[in-house]
């Protein structure tokens, strides 16, 4: 099946730790949280395994 | 013969006589993200009733829509209507339309006993096609299907579909999670890779080409074409009964575990949230959800949204979030000119289509 169309994605940290990921999915700006049972993450993790994406680093 | 008699016979046959429909909004009334979309053409849940979520691949364009075109007793249907053609699919396309089942929430099923419950689904439909379309059961825990089919008889009519499917005494059940274990899917338009098989009546491995097998139509063979669906019931036992109507609130209660929206339609200043000034260039806002939701969420918005206070800060660029649970969120935003520790509102910024939403949807 087709999945999503992910054009960015960056870590967002809090206090040193990530904490979400900051990313366009589909053309919409998107917040996600790191939670294996939500969708886009599960859809960005898939990416970031198959080489298709990369995720940069949080700005420190 | 006694009225417990007859209740107990009844029973047998609708064994859920109280809360009966596992569909959520299956009348179609709640649609959050907003009532129309024009240009549909991918994967994606669209501004059309909530939990229903359109899987298209190459397989032409679409205008859909939270329709007030419905049939006695309804007010809404799910309207999908065909806007750019694909009359000759590659074999790889495809246009589905699911809704989906947490496994916690499917465990009365029995699935994977010898128990295994019948399922009855019943709907209205309509379309300016007619022919033969496939409904799927899909067991996505132990990648297995079975198959019923319902006729559009008369043009331009809504018509009512039952069908009756048994339950599957062959798979390891359900797991009693909040992931995604079952699903509806309505095939309506493929290329071969899934229309070569033989739709299975029987549970059995899924593959691919059985999927779209006994459909005789494609919504996207023409511009004229559209189909719509509303009522859409699916309950334990052999018999389909009477549509379950549950109130807006109820069915949109069911909808927020999946998706929690805030607009400004209503004030093009209107507020969101509340919440602190970290340091001078650190605001985080509270955000609690009206119901738990299934998963945490992904945050989406779209503004111009503001930081309203002692310093007020249009046009916010960097909104994301910061501490998040299945309960609440602290969305965070990094603009300038702050003080630590002073209160701060998160809202529109003098426009009516501003938009804040947590997802969860499976």
């Amino acid at each position: 099946m087709k999945q999503m169309n992910i054009t960015s994605a960056k870590y967002n940290s809090s206090e040193g730790e990530n904490v979400s990921i900051n990313c366009t999915i589909d053309g919409q700006q998107l917040s996600v949280p790191l939670d294996p049972a939500n969708r886009h993450y599960a859809e960005i993790m898939r990416q970031v395994e198959a080489g298709e994406l990369t995720i940069q680093d949080a700005e420190s | 013969m006694s009225k417990a008699r007859q209740l107990a016979d009844f029973s047998d046959i609708a064994p859920d006589i109280g809360r009966r429909n596992l569909i959520i909004n299956g009348a179609m009334q709640v649609a959050q993200r907003g009532t129309s979309e024009t240009g549909v053409t991918s994967m994606k849940y669209a501004n059309a009733p909530d939990h229903y979520q359109l899987v298209i691949n190459n397989m032409g364009a679409y205008t859909v829509s939270q329709s007030t075109d419905a049939p006695d007793g309804f007010a809404n249907s799910y309207k999908i209507q065909c806007t750019t053609a694909d009359a000759s699919p590659a074999a790889g396309d495809y246009f589905f339309f699911w809704t989906k089942h947490e496994g916690q929430d499917v465990q009365h099923l029995k699935f994977g006993t010898a128990s295994a419950q019948q399922l009855s689904l019943s709907f209205w439909v309509k379309s300016n096609m007619t022919g033969t379309w496939q409904v799927n059961f899909r067991d996505k825990d132990n990648g297995r299907l079975i198959t019923g089919t319902y006729t559009t008889n008369s043009a331009d009519t809504w018509e009512y579909k039952t069908i009756t499917v048994d339950g599957d005494t062959g798979s390891s059940g359900f797991t009693n999670d909040n992931n995604e274990s079952f699903s509806l899917e309505f095939p309506l338009g493929a290329g071969t890779d899934f229309t070569s098989g033989t739709a299975p009546t029987a549970w059995e491995g899924s593959v691919n080409a059985n999927r779209a097998a006994s459909n005789t139509v494609n919504i996207a063979s023409s511009t004229s074409n559209y189909w719509a669906i509303t009522g859409v019931q699916l309950e334990v036992g052999s018999v389909a009964t009477p549509f379950e109507h549950r109130s807006y609130g109820e069915e949109l209660a069911l909808c927020q575990r999946y998706l929690y929206w805030w607009d400004s339609t209503g004030s093009n200043y209107a507020f969101f949230a509340s919440g602190p000034a970290q340091d001078t260039d650190d605001l985080r806002y509270l955000v609690n959800y009206p119901v738990q939701m299934r998963a945490t969420p992904t945050l989406g918005y779209n503004g111009p949204l503001r930081s309203f206070g002692r310093v007020t800060v249009n046009g916010l660029s960097s909104v994301s979030l910061n501490v998040q649970t299945q309960f609440s969120s602290a969305i965070r935003v990094e603009d300038t000119g702050h003080a630590a520790g002073e209160p701060y509102l998160l809202g529109a910024q003098n426009t009516y289509s501003a938009y804040i939403y947590f997802e969860a949807e499976l």
